[in-house]
């Protein structure tokens, strides 16, 4: 074979697993959906992993095949209605129920898909709004401008007056 | 009043994936993988008294035996690059053949039963180490026996590069093939290595 090859795909999820984890979580919430949307997108990454250009941007092709496996995971809910999984009841790692952490989860979910999208590609996987756009589609500027809407309405919205930092080291 | 870059940061930590879910989650992707017939190369490491081996199989049987010293990575390149890039760390498909090699380390196993594919070599160099299981446990040959027994007699140094290109170390013996000389010879895991398993073997063998 005299093309460049491939990385063993494991390289792939050890490299970027993670990021697309913090993705799938910022779009859907941090319960089931999330980690259905992660497994769907590496197994269809790993499908066509080998016939991948070699110089294509990893992280944007994954992010590109997230987007579109949260759309499907929220549609399959759609078309069979399960229960809401409410953010309160989801499992917290920092402090207690009713903390900071539930109160901007509720904040990110209360905030239109665009804009979450937006947020998540930009500011949690570092594309650069070109890329956002060609995901979610419009423009590069339409992007931006919802991912400024979005970080002010959280601001507003999920996070006080008062420095969630000092509460939480203090318990 | 928080700025923006808070926001951010507060967001980027609340959806931090932490490494139990991550685990939980390659393993559910090693699962799908096997069950959609994507797992072109499952792989696992083994600590051993001979270092740390890495272990690779396709469906087909176990394709890669690395020691340490060769590089696991690189031998995981190469796979991806001969046989699929389709390589995930994979425990379950080595289950058996890192409790044989455990045995066989331990002295308590003498031969493997384990399908293997030759996927990484090929020609004259394949013939050569299709045969050399046959050489039994706790006995050597020479490179220049192994030549007459393949029938090619002239193919002393074929036989050298087929036993240094084994990708199948310590479980195709080609440990068991030494120099005219004597001397134990080069090895893929460092002479040491070869006179260890060497020295297992004439303990066990009695």
């Amino acid at each position: 074979m005299t093309s460049p090859t491939h990385t063993p795909f494991e390289q792939v999820v050890a490299e970027h697993g993670p990021t697309v984890l913090r993705v799938c979580r910022a779009v859907l919430g941090p319960g089931a959906d999330a980690e259905d949307a992660w497994s769907e997108t590496f197994l269809a990454a790993m499908r066509a992993w080998p016939d991948l250009p070699v110089d294509a941007n990893v992280e944007a092709w994954l992010v590109t095949i997230a987007h579109r496996k949260a759309i499907d995971v929220v549609r399959a809910h759609r078309r069979r209605p399960v229960p809401v999984d409410s953010v309160p009841d989801a499992p917290t790692r920092h402090g207690l129920p009713g903390d900071h952490d539930s109160d901007l989860w509720a904040a990110v979910r209360a905030l239109p898909d665009k804009q979450r999208q937006v947020i998540a590609y930009h500011y949690l996987a570092g594309l650069p709004y070109q890329q956002v756009a060609d995901i979610v589609g419009g423009s590069a500027a339409a992007a931006r401008r919802a991912a400024a809407d979005g970080i002010n309405r959280l601001r507003r919205n999920g996070i006080g007056d008062d420095d969630p930092h000092l509460e939480r080291s203090s318990s | 009043m928080t700025t923006s870059d808070d926001t951010v940061s507060r967001l980027h930590d609340l959806a931090a994936a932490d490494s139990e879910s991550l685990s939980a989650l390659h393993g559910r992707l090693e699962a799908a993988a096997q069950g959609e017939d994507l797992l072109d190369v499952a792989y696992r490491t083994l600590d051993t008294a001979v270092g740390s081996l890495l272990l690779a199989a396709t469906p087909r049987g176990l394709v890669r035996v690395a020691f340490a010293v060769q590089g696991h990575d690189a031998a995981l390149e190469a796979l991806a690059d001969r046989v699929s890039p389709r390589i995930l760390q994979a425990p379950r498909r080595l289950d058996t053949a890192a409790r044989e090699i455990e045995e066989y380390l331990s002295g308590i196993r003498r031969s493997f039963d384990l399908p293997l594919d030759f996927a990484l070599s090929q020609g004259f160099r394949r013939t050569v180490q299709q045969h050399l299981p046959s050489i039994g446990y706790g006995r050597t040959h020479s490179y220049t026996q192994v030549a007459q027994e393949v029938g090619n007699p002239k193919a002393v140094r074929a036989v050298g590069s087929a036993c240094a290109t084994n990708p199948l170390p310590l479980v195709v013996p080609c440990h068991r093939v030494l120099p005219a000389s004597g001397a134990v010879g080069r090895y893929a895991g460092g002479p040491e290595a070869k006179a260890t398993l060497l020295a297992l073997e004439r303990a066990h063998a009695a």
